[in-house]
């Protein structure tokens, strides 16, 4: 229980993978042995080879009837013991959110991989955006909070997979790994390492598994069939599972621990890496495939003298708050470029005590480099 | 509920929560008749329900694992469950509107898989915790909070729709055929397969008041006169079937 080290399932090495493949592989390095899923454009080819692959872990498969049965089933096969996923798309996504709300009050840990296509509606199935980030936080209705990575790299779909079973076991939360259509369907190199840390749940024979007492929050989880006989439920409960709904105190208690089990620990669970921030008078802020672009356009920028730097969010939830705020009183300009009508941005000037300018593209493409660097000329 | 039962009911709860005359707390007693005939452990017992009156029939009263889930998506959860875990004996417990309505694609989906789960629907025929309206269930010409004129839509043959959708066990009875619906619980917990018990529960509270049965008891003697056999019923004409309800096991688990 806790953070051990495995030997990785695939022969350490290097592989040519899609972005969802690597998904795919990711899970299954992770310990994750149960898989829902609904077919989706941009997502399906996760699902495709969780079903190949599985046969040679010994997971257990099952395409559902449709996304609201994938989600939980997974919360169902989690409860039982496993270690459990499923992936979509915009849609589907949409379909998940009452199963989403249900596992972040069970407190139940899996991942939701989804690769992010053109929407609203239906949208364009086989286009770009990243126009779910908003969603994936409030997407529920009440209160509630989760952890979302946004990989750029085939590599990172493979590490931030293994990362998100990782994050969602040791919280005890839904974690999303929102990638979006261009980084599911691009090859690249993936290195897979020999050995892998991976997080087990804790468990604790006899503990409320929804005790509201541990000094992180955090309760031990037990599964069926352990002879435990417990109560889960989607109502709110006391630290036993008893449905207490007209109890004031235990809802606030419940409702309260559920988010800070995750805000109080935001300084560990949240990730950015930097570029250039030392004397930089723009800050380009940029997650997910848009990153790369930002970083080519920081690169760029510097060869010409200009004073530009990046930070790139690894974790979109928890918000890295400190970082922003930091910058935020050193640099001129803050610069956010989206594949969306403008999400991240929103957060940033909550903490951003500077300027800060949007870049937005909602047209079912990635934002290509030249246009940062346009946008970032005009601000210096 | 007899004493002799007591040790399958979650200690500490000394109530349950079914309005009087409400047949769910009759029901209540037989599932665990079943189990208690069969001599399973309740250690092995998983209990899956979904919202609304009969989803509170084992959560938290049953002293088993359960798992009370979302409205309509008990089997799908349970789903889940039973094929990470093939050693949980799943029960699906749920009311009408929950599992053939709102969750009626998880249904068929479940029985055209044959995953192994005993699924028991307690039909009341109306929407009972949220104050008495019509159900996919509901007879033609059903007072109810929806259809102050009367239902106008056929309601669902559960049975027939499971059957349809390749169930090998199906079987419809009554809170008021105890016996009968003893044996079929302890049929449906042996066969592995997806098996299917729709049981009649009078609900007074919401559908009696409304459809003139005085009391919970002109109820329950209504139901014993509606309800028959489905070999008594070969020997009726269509006129005479009209307002009766055919019970009996409609596939017995050898197909």
């Amino acid at each position: 229980m806790g953070y051990s080290d495995i030997n990785s399932t695939l022969s350490s090495g290097h592989y040519y993978f899609s972005g969802n493949e690597a998904v795919a592989e990711g899970a299954i390095a992770a310990g994750c042995r149960y898989y829902a899923g609904y077919p989706i454009t941009p997502s399906s080819e996760i699902m495709e080879r969780i079903s190949v692959r599985f046969k040679d872990v010994h997971g257990v498969f099952m395409q559902m009837e449709d996304e609201i049965a994938s989600i939980c089933s997974v919360i169902g096969a989690v409860w039982a013991g496993a270690k459990a996923m499923t992936a979509t798309s915009g849609p589907g996504f949409s379909l998940m959110q009452e199963g989403i709300g249900y596992a972040a009050l069970t407190e139940t840990p899996l991942v939701i991989v989804n690769i992010q296509r053109a929407g609203p509606g239906t949208g364009q199935a086989t286009r770009v955006a990243s126009g779910d980030l908003m969603q994936a936080k409030w997407g529920s209705h009440g209160d509630y909070y989760i952890i979302a990575l946004s990989p750029w790299s085939v590599q990172e779909m493979y590490d931030q997979t293994i990362n998100a079973f990782n994050l969602a076991e040791q919280y005890r939360v839904p974690v999303f790994v929102m990638g979006d259509e261009a980084i599911g369907h691009l090859r690249e190199r993936v290195e897979v390492k020999a050995i892998l840390k991976v997080f087990n749940r804790k468990k604790k024979k006899g503990a409320p598994p929804f005790g509201a007492n541990q000094n992180n929050g955090i309760p031990p989880m037990p599964s069926f069939g352990e002879g435990e006989k417990l109560l889960v439920t989607g109502s709110t409960h006391n630290e036993i599972g008893i449905r207490k709904t007209d109890d004031p105190e235990v809802h606030s208690r419940l409702v309260n621990r559920i988010n800070e089990k995750i805000l109080n620990n935001r300084d560990r669970i949240t990730r950015t890496d930097s570029y250039h921030l030392e004397d930089a008078e723009v800050i380009i802020v940029s997650y997910g495939f848009t990153a790369r672009s930002a970083l080519f356009a920081i690169e760029q920028l510097r060869k010409e003298g200009k004073r530009v730097g990046l930070i790139r969010l690894k974790t979109i939830w928890p918000f890295a708050d400190k970082i922003i705020k930091d910058v935020g009183q050193k640099a001129k300009t803050i610069f956010v470029p989206e594949m969306n009508r403008g999400q991240i941005i929103g957060e940033v000037m909550k903490y951003a005590n500077c300027e800060v300018i949007p870049y937005n593209q909602t047209n079912g493409e990635i934002i290509h480099p030249h246009r940062i660097i346009n946008g970032v000329r005009r601000l210096l | 509920m007899a004493r002799d039962l007591e040790e399958y009911l979650r200690p500490g709860l000394d109530s349950t929560p079914f309005c009087p005359g409400c047949g769910h707390g009759i029901l209540m007693n037989l599932i665990l008749r079943a189990i208690d005939e069969l001599k399973l452990s309740m250690d092995e017992m998983l209990f899956v329900s979904g919202i609304g009156c009969a989803a509170w029939i084992p959560s938290p009263h049953f002293n088993a694992d359960t798992l009370h889930t979302l409205h309509g998506r008990a089997i799908a959860f349970a789903t889940g469950a039973k094929l990470f875990n093939p050693k949980l004996n799943v029960m699906v417990i749920s009311g009408d509107g929950d599992l053939t309505s709102i969750g009626g694609n998880h249904l068929i989906h479940a029985a055209r898989r044959n995953i192994d789960l005993s699924v028991i629907c307690a039909n009341n025929m109306i929407y009972g915790m949220t104050g008495g309206q019509v159900a996919s269930t509901s007879p033609l010409g059903a007072f109810t909070s929806t259809s102050m004129d009367g239902n106008i839509y056929r309601p669902f043959d559960l049975c027939k729709l499971v059957l349809g959708a390749g169930a090998p066990y199906v079987a419809r009875y009554s809170v008021t055929q105890p016996l009968l619906l003893v044996s079929a619980i302890k049929k449906s917990l042996s066969i592995q397969g997806f098996t299917f018990i729709e049981v009649l529960s009078p609900c007074h509270t919401q559908f009696g008041r409304r459809n003139r049965y005085d009391s919970p008891a002109d109820m329950l003697k209504a139901l014993m006169e509606s309800c028959i056999s489905k070999e008594e019923a070969e020997y009726l004409t269509k006129e005479e079937l009209k307002n009766k309800i055919i019970t009996g096991e409609f596939n017995d688990g050898g197909s």
